[in-house]
Parts: structure tokens; C-alpha cells; sequence
């Protein structure tokens, strides 16, 4: 049975609330068999009855957090779209690489990292590519506003079907071992990654600046003065010459002209505009 | 190009070469490793075999071995789609000269993610 007009309009707004995440009107049928899960879930009975409790529950309950958290969507893949990673190999870590030389500093940050894939990508390409630079400091953080998806990237623990995706298998037979029916990655790469729970929409916490910023398929969630706003915190805790990546389906014109788009033939990512 | 699919079940090849087909591949099918050798012979080359592990007459293994042995076929792409999930036996198809491993059940985004990863691109 379809949710209410009323329930999907509840259900829409503590979303956007929480999250910024947009729920255009349509997607009533998601919603309803995202709730459902998550009843079936907790030992709730019915997603009526799960609307009874969110009602007479505080508005900072465990529920309505888990309400939230079952409206994001978490897929995700090792190694997504393999060019953005071949284009950071390439060409960008060897350029930050020489620029830092004095400061061996280098800071990448992974802005909505899912179950942690994107985050365990990078930090695989950078042992495996560049372990001349391992006595650097080296820093990948990595958040996501859920708090489940933050505990199992924490973890980095992946299902058979998710070590399937994108990930080498000459990578995976190096950097993870088994654990039960699941996959682990090994403990240097996980002890490489700070993982945080972070909403990307709220004003941002003090952050290191970044050299690289990986924030892909995460503002395609959001309206278009969200996505502004982001991009221009985003802005600011970028190094003047450092790099911003985003999804495929997602770009910065006509909404934050201060960035100028780097490419090559497969792929591309942008840059702080100079300031003259 | 052209592909080898290689797998005694009937109902994973068919899978296998729509998605290959689709992709753009002229897709040979063969039931075990010594059929697959055989129609490698009549064919002359593949650019890549997707292989079964488990398979009377010639495993998946063996048929790795063979085709690695075979200077003729060095450029070919082997990527092993297989049951078998123990890391050891991932390790070891990989030193045998697979390329790329996937471990059943998979879906077809898996498999043109894998494509991928060899560098072979797809519609
Ligand atoms: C589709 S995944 C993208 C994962 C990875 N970056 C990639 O490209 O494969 C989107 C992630 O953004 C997170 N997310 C959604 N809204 C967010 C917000 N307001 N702040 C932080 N993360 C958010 C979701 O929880 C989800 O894990």
C-alpha cells in the first residue's frame, strides 16, 4: 500500500532537514519499500506502525535518524569510473608530489565515502604507486552522514559482491585477507584513512586544507543553492592549487564560476580559479 | 573481436554472451577446456576467454595453463568467472596467468566492470 501524501510529505521534509537529500514527488514507491526495510529491520511491524513511533518519538531519536539514513543512496564501487583514478596516478599525484617536496604534506579528503570504497581506492593507489612517499605525511579523511556507512567503512569489511566491483584482483589478493564470508582490507591500508561522520550541507567543521578533494555522485542528491553553498565551502578548504573531483553526472558551471575544469581526454576534474 | 565464453553450464554461457555480444564481441562458446582448446584451434585466436573453473574432461585451470603455454596466445585476455572464492585459489589462477577474477554469482555491471579494468572497452 502506497504512503500518504502526508507521511511522504514527512518523511521529504525531516529529510531535507537532515540531509539536504531531495525527494521529488514520484519517488512515494521509494520510499515506501525503503521504509519497509528498515521496519523489517528493526522488529517493526508495519510502515504504519513505524510512522505511529516516529510521531511520538523526540525529532532526536535513534528512529528518525535511521529514517534519514535509509533515504541516502550508498552504491557505490573500488576504483569508480577507473579514469578520475588513472588521471590522479598519472598526472596530479606525481605534479603535488614535486610541489610538496619541501613540506611532504598531502592531504586528500573523501566527502561522502559511502561504505568506503572511494577512500580504500585511493589509499590502495597510493601504497601501491607511490611508496617512495610513505614517510610523508600523508592524510586521507574520509565522511559520510551516516553514521552506519561511516562504521562499516571504519571497519572495511565488503561483501563478495562488493570486492567484485572494480576492485583489480591481483589488488584484492594483496591488500585484503577473508574474514568469515566477507572481505577485509588489510590493517595498514585501514589505519590510513580517518574516517568522520560529516554533513556536507551543515557549515563545515574546522577542516585541514585539502590538496585533492574527491566529492563524486554525493551534490547530485541536492537543489541547486545546496549544491552552491557546498561547493563554495569546498572552495575554501582546497589549497589555491589543489583539485576537486566530482561525479560523472555532475559538474560546477552555473553554479560556482570560481572553478576552472582540468581534463584530458578521459577525464576531468576542477581547480580553483587564479585570483588575479 | 572475438571472445571465448567456457563453462559446462549452458544457462551462464548464454548470460555470458549477451552481455559479450552486446559489448560488441563475436562470442565462441565451449562446454569445457579441451572443447574450448579445440574451437581455439579451428578460430585461430580470442582476444579474451571468460573460464569456469570447475568442468569435467579440462578444468578452467588447466585450460589456463595450456593457453599460457602457448606462446600463439599471449595477447589473449583471460578473466576467470568461477565458484571457487578461497583467496588461495584466486592467487593461484592469477600466477597461472589470469588476468582478472570474478566470483559467482555475478551481475552484468560486474563483468563490464571488469572488461574495463583490462582495458577493453565497451558500448
Ligand atoms: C552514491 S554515494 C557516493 C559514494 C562515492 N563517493 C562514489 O562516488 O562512489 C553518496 C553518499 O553520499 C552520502 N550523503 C548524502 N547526503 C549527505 C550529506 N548531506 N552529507 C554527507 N554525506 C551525504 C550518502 O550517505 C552516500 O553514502
Amino acid at each position: 500500500m502506497p504512503i500518504s501524501p502526508r507521511d511522504f510529505d514527512f518523511v521529504r521534509n525531516l529529510v531535507h532537514q537532515r540531509s539536504a537529500i531531495v525527494l521529488e514527488a514520484g519517488k512515494e514507491t521509494l520510499v515506501e519499500s525503503r521504509l519497509s526495510l528498515l521496519a523489517r529491520r528493526e522488529g517493526i511491524d508495519s510502515v504504519d506502525e513505524l510512522f505511529r513511533r516516529l510521531h511520538a518519538d523526540p525529532a532526536a531519536g535513534k528512529l528518525h535518524v535511521q529514517v534519514v539514513e535509509a533515504m541516502t543512496t550508498n552504491e557505490t564501487l573500488f576504483f569508480r569510473d577507473i579514469y578520475p583514478f588513472d588521471m590522479l596516478r598519472n598526472i596530479i599525484l606525481p605534479d603535488l608530489f614535486k610541489k610538496r617536496e619541501v613540506e611532504k604534506r598531502l592531504t586528500i579528503w573523501s566527502a561522502g565515502c559511502s561504505g568506503g570504497q572511494e577512500p580504500y581506492s585511493l589509499a590502495i593507489m597510493l601504497k601501491e604507486q607511490f611508496p617512495q612517499y610513505m614517510n610523508w605525511n600523508i592524510r586521507l579523511l574520509a565522511c559520510d552522514l551516516s553514521t552506519e556507512m561511516i562504521a562499516r567503512a571504519r571497519e572495511g569489511r565488503f561483501s563478495q559482491f562488493e570486492v567484485n566491483r572494480g576492485l583489480p584482483a591481483s589488488l584484492l589478493v594483496k591488500y585484503f585477507h577473508q574474514k568469515g564470508i566477507d572481505w577485509q582490507v588489510r590493517e595498514d591500508i585501514r589505519r590510513m584513512v580517518e574516517f568522520s561522520e560529516m554533513n556536507l550541507a551543515a557549515p563545515w567543521p574546522a577542516l585541514p586544507y585539502a590538496d585533492i578533494v574527491f566529492m563524486r555522485n554525493v551534490l547530485i542528491y541536492f537543489n541547486v543553492e545546496t549544491k552552491r553553498g557546498i561547493l563554495a565551502q569546498a572552495r575554501k578548504t582546497l589549497r589555491p592549487d589543489g583539485y576537486l573531483f566530482l561525479g560523472t553526472a555532475e559538474t560546477t558551471f552555473n553554479i560556482d564560476e570560481n572553478f576552472d575544469r582540468f581534463q584530458n581526454e578521459k577525464a576531468w576534474c576542477y581547480r580553483p580559479k587564479k585570483t588575479p | 573481436m572475438r571472445a571465448l565464453v567456457i563453462d559446462d553450464s549452458a544457462a551462464v554461457r548464454t548470460i555470458l554472451k549477451r552481455i559479450l555480444t552486446e559489448c560488441g564481441f563475436e562470442v565462441v562458446e565451449a562446454a569445457d577446456g579441451r572443447l574450448a582448446l579445440d574451437r581455439l584451434r579451428e578460430v585461430g585466436s580470442a582476444d579474451i576467454a571468460l573460464v569456469d573453473w570447475n568442468m569435467p574432461v579440462m578444468d578452467g585451470f588447466d585450460f589456463i595453463r595450456a593457453v599460457r603455454a602457448d606462446h600463439a596466445h599471449d595477447g589473449m585476455r583471460l578473466m576467470m568467472v568461477t565458484t571457487e572464492t578461497e583467496i588461495a585459489q584466486v592467487a593461484k589462477a592469477l600466477e597461472a596467468g589470469a588476468n582478472e577474477y570474478v566470483m559467482k554469482p555475478f551481475t552484468k555491471d560486474m563483468i563490464l566492470e571488469k572488461l574495463s579494468l583490462m582495458g577493453i572497452a565497451h558500448a
